[in-house]
Order: structure tokens, then C-alpha cells, then sequence
């Protein structure tokens, strides 16, 4: 609907995976998977009710694999704390936005990634979240000064950086195999 | 840990695509654009047709103002400052502002340079007329271009003039030799490295937005399958009689650009849209775009 989808879709094509930007609530049958990109929550919400993609993307989400990146992690949790944005409620995290600050403490930093292989990957943090985890079912796949930032439940995993802003496939690769390995399920 | 790098700078840029940045002049403003759906605001002190209209000089706004704006809204904050105005500049990175727009719509401080952006942490945006002063401006650290259009008029003709320039530049780029690009640099006046990269890539290294005399959501959508990245809309939306419902339009319409039934549904029955002005009825010095080189 809006955010940064192109380069998410870009990095698809570098995998060899078709995608499609998602509008109407028929597009959703044609997905096996869903990324839920960086941009403003409180667009994207604004958007997806006025559209009526909100009940069908929430159905989705509930039953297939997600990946929530920035304003799309905000999107996966349970509350925002901000009357302005409807999260999907689908990851027991609470969300608190911007949390660095303004855009000036934007920041890039290495983090590493033990379940994902993947060491040192170059994490983009834009005007990003900090996730409160407030249950033992969130898994924490990366931190960064403490703070989670990459965290996964169930089929869905969000991320408070943008892994579609680095050069490093691995995360959506990941993600891919996920897809991949729950259709055979 | 890096702050303020370009790739920083860029990627709030991102963030923004496939949105609507709005011009505002106070908090209130602001709140109908947040919760219309605008991905950012543009404070400034008065909007480009009121500037036209007032004459005088045009300056940064208030630092108060923009204060008020940051504490309203929870969406990027956006501000100009005046072209080569250094300081205005600072004080703008100062307040923390999200994205500094060094803008013709103010009355320039500098005939000759623009700010050297890449001094600072807070990312640029700068308008531009054609791809040479695209890449110029980019040299000097701009986060996201945007095409100047001719602002204040409600009249679309300038922005699209400047964005099928750009766009066709680039596809000229793109069928030339390698050995070629140094005659074509020297010849636009643009940094050799950034001429051979768009040659190379088909499209400019940071995002193409749209601004200057959006007035309808058709507007939008125009300018996006011309090629815009998002669309700046100054006084096109607190110009026209019901703010708040045109403003949800244009971010609908930025969204449903390729959607003709959509557009037709979302430009149902609004109220009159500002007046707007033909590009004979402005003389030529006082057209905002030939401000900046």
C-alpha cells in the first residue's frame, strides 16, 4: 500500500521468487506468503480501512507465514500504545514507535543472527520501534543493546530494522524457506 | 554504530514512497494530514500560493511553529530552508527536523551555491527541473530529489514538464557509450560519476518524488505513472474548501494511481479544489522555478 515494498520485492527477484504488491483483498489468494514493509503506521493503517484490506489481510496473517519489517512489525504486534494505528495483534509484543528518536538517531549497526547463520549482518534501523516481549512464546533471534530486534512466533517474524535496505539476501532467503517448508506442511 | 550516513539518509527517503507529503502551517494542519493518511508534513510559515500572492521575502518558519508541528504528530516533520542558507540550515538540524527541504519556494540567500549536504545528519530533499540539476544537487548530498514544478499555482503543466525531462534523460543516459558519458557530463554540467551511474542503473541513486502545483487526486496519480516515487502537495489541500476530504483523496488516489475506476470513486463529488493560475498569468522572474541552477 505504501512503504518501502519495491526494494523488499527487488531482493524476491534476486531469490528467484515472483511477488506482487498487495491492493485489493484478491491479490491475497494468489500469495503464499506476506511481507509487511517499512513506511508509516499510520498511513498504512489509515489505507487499509479506508480499502477494506484490513479484516482480509488480518485473516491472512492469523493463518499464513508473515514478516513485519519497521512500521510493519508495529503492524504484527499487539498494541502500538497510539489510537492512530490497528495492529493485527498477532505476535505477543507490544510496540513503542520511534523509539530512538527523531530521524536524526537513525542508526546502521552489525548484529548477528545464530538461528539464521548469519554473522554480522548489516542492520538499518530508520525512526525504528523498540518491541516489548510479553510472552515465552516470542522467540528472540537478534538483539541489538539489549533490545530485541528480530523476534518470531509461530509462522510470523518481525524485524525494528530493514534488512531490505542492506545487501544481504539472507533474512528473505530465511523467510523464503519458511514459505517453502510450510506449504509441504 | 553510524548515524547520519547516507545510506541513512536515503532510507527515511524509502520509507516515504508510494505517500503524500503535505504542506501545513500550524498543529492543526498538521493532525488533518497525519490522520488523512499524509507519510509526512511540510511546516512552513505560509503556503506557496499565499507567498505568491504576499510577495516579500520568504524565510524559514519559526522554530515554534515547528516545535508545535513535531509535538502533534507522530509522521516525519519536514522544513525549507533557504537555497544556500547555511545557517537556517543548522538551526533546522538543530529542532531535529526529519528531512530539511532546501527549497526555491523561499526567497534564495545564495545566487551561486547551494548548502553542501553532506555536512549534516538530517537528510536533504532538493527540487529539481532536469536531470543535470538532479545529479548536481545529489552531488552535493541530496536524500531524495523532487521535481520543483511551478508551486502555488494548482497547475500541474510545470511538474510534469520537469518530470518527463528527468525521465527522459535518464532513458537517454542509458543508450549511450561508455566512452560518450565524459562529452555528456561536461555538456549537462553534472558530476561525471553520478552521470556514469544513472547510465548504468536506468534511474536516479536516491528517490524521485513529485512537487509543485498538485491540486486533485488526479494530479497525483498522473504524476505517479509518469514515474513519481510519492507527491508533494502544497497548497493544493489547504487551498481548497474541505481540507481534510481532498487530503484523504490524494493520499487514496498516490495509492490506486493505475486504478481508473478507483481514481473515479476517490474523486467522487469533492468540493472545489483551489483556483489555480495559468503559466501566462505569471511573469517570468517570478516563477519559483528558475530559483536554484
Amino acid at each position: 500500500m505504501q512503504g518501502a515494498f519495491q526494494k523488499h520485492q527487488n531482493m524476491l527477484e534476486e531469490l528467484g521468487v515472483n511477488s506482487i504488491a498487495v491492493r485489493y483483498e484478491g491479490d491475497l489468494d494468489k500469495i503464499d506468503g506476506l511481507i509487511l514493509p517499512g513506511g508509516e503506521s499510520t498511513t498504512i493503517t489509515s489505507l487499509l480501512n479506508t480499502h477494506k484490506l484490513w479484516n482480509a489481510i488480518n485473516i491472512f496473517v492469523h493463518n499464513k507465514p508473515v514478516f513485519g519489517t519497521c512500521a510493519g512489525a508495529i503492524m504484527l504486534s499487539q498494541s502500538a500504545h497510539d489510537k492512530r494505528v490497528s495492529p493485527f495483534g498477532i505476535m505477543d509484543v507490544e510496540a513503542e514507535r520511534n523509539a530512538y528518536g527523531r530521524q536524526i538517531e537513525s542508526f546502521s549497526t552489525s548484529i548477528n543472527i545464530d538461528n539464521m547463520d548469519l554473522k554480522e549482518f548489516h542492520a538499518v534501523f530508520i525512526r525504528a520501534p523498540r518491541l516489548r516481549i510479553l510472552s515465552k512464546d516470542v522467540e528472540i533471534l537478534a538483539t541489538f543493546n539489549h533490545s530485541p530486534v528480530l523476534v518470531r512466533q509461530g509462522r510470523a517474524i518481525a524485524s525494528t530494522f530493514h534488512p531490505e535496505l542492506s545487501q544481504n539476501l539472507g533474512i528473505h532467503k530465511w523467510f523464503v524457506n519458511e514459505i517453502k517448508h510450510q506449504k509441504v506442511l | 554504530m553510524e548515524k547520519g550516513s547516507f545510506e541513512l539518509k536515503v532510507g527515511l527517503a524509502e520509507m516515504l514512497k508510494g505517500g503524500v507529503i503535505m504542506d501545513v502551517t500550524n498543529a492543526e494542519q498538521a493532525k488533518i494530514a497525519e490522520d488523512a493518511g499524509a507519510v509526512a508534513v511540510m511546516a512552513l510559515e505560509r503556503i506557496p500560493s499565499d507567498i505568491r500572492k504576499d510577495g516579500g521575502i520568504a524565510r524559514m518558519s519559526d522554530p515554534k511553529m515547528i516545535k508545535e508541528i513535531q509535538e502533534t504528530v507522530s509522521i516525519p516533520v519536514m522544513a525549507k530552508c533557504r537555497i544556500g542558507h547555511i545557517a537556517e540550515a543548522n538551526i533546522l538540524e538543530a529542532l531535529s527536523i526529519d528531512f530539511i527541504d532546501e527549497s526555491e519556494v523561499l526567497t534564495p540567500a545564495d545566487e551561486a551555491n547551494h548548502v553542501w549536504k553532506h555536512d549534516y545528519k538530517t537528510p536533504f530533499v532538493c527540487g529539481a527541473t532536469n536531470l543535470a540539476e538532479a545529479l548536481r544537487r545529489i552531488g552535493e548530498g541530496a536524500a531524495m530529489i523532487r521535481t520543483k514544478g511551478e508551486a502555488g499555482t494548482g497547475n500541474v503543466v510545470e511538474a510534469v514538464r520537469h518530470m518527463r525531462t528527468i525521465v527522459s534523460e535518464i532513458k537517454m543516459l542509458t543508450q549511450k557509450r561508455q566512452e560518450e558519458l565524459m562529452a555528456i557530463a561536461k555538456e549537462m554540467g553534472a558530476p561525471f560519476h553520478l552521470v556514469e551511474l544513472v547510465a548504468k542503473t536506468g534511474k536516479l541513486p536516491v528517490p524521485n518524488f513529485s512537487a509543485g502545483g498538485m491540486a486533485t487526486p488526479a494530479d497525483a496519480a498522473l504524476m505517479m505513472l509518469l514515474g513519481a516515487e510519492s507527491v508533494f502537495v502544497g497548497s493544493g489541500i489547504f487551498m481548497s474548501e474541505d481540507p481534510a476530504s481532498r487530503a484523504k483523496a490524494i493520499v487514496d488516489a498516490t495509492t490506486f494511481y493505475n486504478d481508473p475506476e478507483k481514481l473515479a470513486a476517490i474523486s467522487y463529488g469533492l468540493k472545489p479544489g483551489m483556483k489555480g493560475l495559468d503559466m501566462s498569468e505569471i511573469p517570468a522572474n517570478e516563477r519559483l522555478q528558475d530559483r536554484g541552477w
